[in-house]
């Protein structure tokens, strides 16, 4: 847990909201002398104010070797993955391509920089694969039991090879794999969040997943963390509890329409053909199986605790009040007046007697 | 062991079963007395002499069975508020259900949900379709964990649910058995979200050992689908157990292993053939033929009401084995120990139960 201060940390994927706020936490920390953004997209205008304090170099992974080595970066941060396909940049092939290669190229550059420290890497609890014999609740040595049929899920499984690969490569570079839970949060917008913002949620028929979240903000903190002070290992990171699939939908005061699986999973085929992005079969086996992991081990290295899942779910509600269906006080009206009908019925059924 | 414990159970039975009883008899007589104009005096004078001889014959074999603390009284007569009472908890229980106002753990486990709707419908079949009889229960933790080892039988798995109803109502504190079910439950959809949510899981020993260590009361059936799956002609004969996944669980947490004897689950569903090519189409371990199924469609589906006796053994202690789990010899030894207490205790039960659908 020594801590001296960092001499340069590049972070990829700033023009997305994970690596544009993270970008932004580093380069108001003093500990850490200079931050610079690698990202081939300018980053949209939402983000564009909180990248004041940080260099930004236009280019994809393949030109990292040579960003490392100009900056001679002490810490490397790779953010850019891409959670879901998106058909107006190349669908899957172009997901895969900068999932799978760009890691193996980041990693490349990084083996051959000298200077190098640290490396913190995002990865996602979809490592663990789906399958029915999964244990119910995954620890970090979990091995996963069967591919998973996501191609995300799959991307995650081939990056974390290549961070044992590097490992083993460079023993003297602190590497920390954070495998993230689904982010939630007020304002967060991911695929998940689009999908529970909706009024009506299809569901898998049969099926109520038991899901995690992890805020968003503690998803920073964490990063931060990593960078900042040493935490080498592999660690899941998301809220503790648990909420169920319907639970979440009630919550969120949702209506869940129940789907049968393989129409589902046909109507996500659908979906992606027509280019829309999002709800891919990384979704439908985490609708199927859901993903419930163990944080003790964050707990202890990081001593850190993330709010919990119960109440990231809870912040995210507040901040999507307006879609909802069927909202905790009308239920709460429509109780005292079913209520109230029984008792009078029951008065005038005794009066009349 | 049995007459120590029938007794306490037997009085704490008695005041709300002698009337349930009573009332219902007279009701079946009645029509053939009716004729004679008196037929609303004659139950009333039954009443009063029925019980004490009811009480001599019957309680044995009803009592243990029979849960004292939360029947409702058998006529709403009394102040009408009760009603008013359940109804509005019936309310705010669908408005926090709605609401999703409830806590699930992290292997999906609803308490509110089994307590108020799972075991309530269990408990109509253990109590007064199996009138079930428990006995042992002091070898039960009162908290703490243990891990039950149960005989599994019966073409489909009730033997599981009725031995988690049994410890819910037996134990003091209503402790939930955390139930461990093959992959093939979790497969099936709707199936797997009930197991789930009554508190079930895979049967794996990560699974197993975490709610061990959480202090649950763990319920496995190592025997698995050879035992379910088994034919009548082989019943209360105990089938292998595996690979004693279950014992090196126990051996890693360091608790104790408490036998579960079930007599009764084999007659539900007397499984007299086994059509293994259809089991194969639909990709299950076994298709079974009984008596009544597939013969009379979904009638075929309602279990036969045999009489079923549960006995839990005594607790046998692994905390000084902990550092051996890994040893089969050890592991070997004792998943045979449990295996013959059970077998054991199953013989004598069923000497105490000499006719399958007797009361």
């Amino acid at each position: 847990m020594r801590s001296r201060p960092t001499g340069s940390v590049v972070v990829t994927g700033v023009s997305r909201f994970l690596g544009a706020h993270v970008a932004a936490r580093l380069a108001g920390d003093d500990r850490i002398d200079r931050v610079v953004g690698l990202d081939p997209n300018a980053p949209p205008p939402e983000f564009a104010h909180l990248l004041d304090g940080v260099e930004q170099v236009r280019g994809d992974a393949g030109s990292a070797s040579s960003v490392i080595a100009d900056l001679e970066a002490e810490a490397v941060v790779h953010l850019a993955l891409i959670t879901a396909p998106d058909q107006r940049h190349g669908g899957r092939a172009a997901m895969k391509e900068q999932n799978v290669i760009g890691t193996m190229q980041l990693l490349a550059a990084c083996q051959q920089a000298p200077r190098l420290r640290k490396l913190v890497m995002r990865s996602s609890t979809a490592a663990y694969g789906a399958s029915f014999r999964d244990p119910a609740v995954f620890t970090e040595d979990t091995e996963p039991r069967e591919v998973p049929r996501g191609g995300f899920a799959r991307d995650i499984l081939d990056i974390e090879g290549y961070v044992r690969g590097f490992r083993r490569r460079r023993s003297d570079v602190t590497a920390t794999v954070l495998r993230f839970a689904p982010f939630i949060g007020f304002n967060a917008d991911t695929t998940l969040t689009r999908y529970f913002a909706r009024p009506v949620v299809p569901t898998v028929l049969g099926r109520d997943p038991r899901l995690q979240f992890l805020h968003i903000e503690d998803a920073l903190e964490i990063v931060h963390r990593s960078v900042v002070d040493d935490h080498g290992g592999t660690f899941n990171v998301a809220g503790a509890g648990v909420l169920s699939l319907s639970q979440a939908i009630r919550r969120a005061g949702r209506i869940p329409v129940p789907v049968l699986e393989p129409g589902l999973s046909a109507a996500s085929n659908l979906v992606r053909n027509l280019g829309r992005s999002g709800y891919g079969l990384d979704q439908v086996d985490l609708f199927v199986h859901g993903r419930v992991v163990d944080t003790t081990k964050l707990v202890r290295e990081f001593d850190y605790t993330p709010r919990s899942t119960a109440d990231s779910f809870d912040d995210f509600v507040d901040g999507h009040r307006g879609g909802a269906v069927l909202r905790r006080d009308q239920l709460a009206v429509a109780e005292r007046a079913i209520l109230d009908g029984i008792r009078q019925a029951r008065a005038t059924v005794q009066e009349n007697s | 062991m049995t007459e120590r414990n029938d007794r306490p159970s037997d009085d704490q039975g008695r005041p709300d079963r002698a009337p349930r009883k009573s009332a219902r008899k007279p009701a079946r007589r009645t029509p053939a007395q009716k004729t004679n104009g008196t037929a609303r005096i004659i139950p009333a004078a039954e009443f009063k002499v029925d019980p004490p001889a009811a009480n001599g014959a019957v309680p044995a074999a009803r009592s243990n069975g029979h849960h004292p603390a939360p029947l409702p009284p058998a006529v709403p007569d009394g102040p009408g508020d009760i009603w008013d009472e359940r109804v509005a908890k019936g309310l705010a229980f669908l408005r926090r259900r709605l609401a999703g106002d409830y806590e699930v753990d992290e292997f999906g486990f609803d308490p509110e949900l089994t307590d108020k709707v799972f075991l309530p419908i269990l408990r109509l079949l253990y109590r007064d379709w199996f009138r079930t009889e428990v006995f042992g229960v002091e070898n039960l933790p009162a908290d703490g964990p243990a891990l039950v080892v149960g005989n599994h039988s019966g073409t489909v798995a009730l033997d599981a649910l009725m031995l988690a109803t049994a410890l819910n109502d037996r134990t003091p504190n209503q402790r939930h058995l955390r139930l461990l079910g093959a992959d093939l439950v979790f497969r099936m959809p709707i199936v797997s979200e009930l197991a789930r949510k009554s508190g079930g899981t895979v049967a794996c020993n990560p699974d197993a050992e975490r709610l061990l260590r959480a202090g649950e009361l763990v319920g496995v059936f190592p025997e698995g689908f050879k035992g379910v799956g088994k034919q009548y002609a082989q019943r209360y004969k105990l089938q292998r157990f595996g690979r004693g996944g279950f014992v090196s669980a126990a051996l890693r947490t360091g608790t104790p292993i408490v036998p579960a004897a079930i007599v009764g689950a084999e007659e539900i569903y007397p499984m007299l053939a086994d059509i293994k090519p259809l089991a194969r189409l639909l990709g299950l371990p076994y298709f079974p033929v009984t008596p009544t199924f597939p013969w009379l469609g979904p009638l075929g589906m309602v279990p036969l009401p045999s009489k079923w006796l549960i006995e839990f053994s005594t607790p046998i202690p692994t905390a000084h084995l902990q550092d051996q789990a890994d040893d089969p010899l050890v592991v070997f030894n004792l998943a045979d120990q449990v295996r013959e207490t059970i077998q054991q205790t199953l013989h004598t039960l069923l000497e105490r139960r000499p006719d399958p659908f007797g009361r």
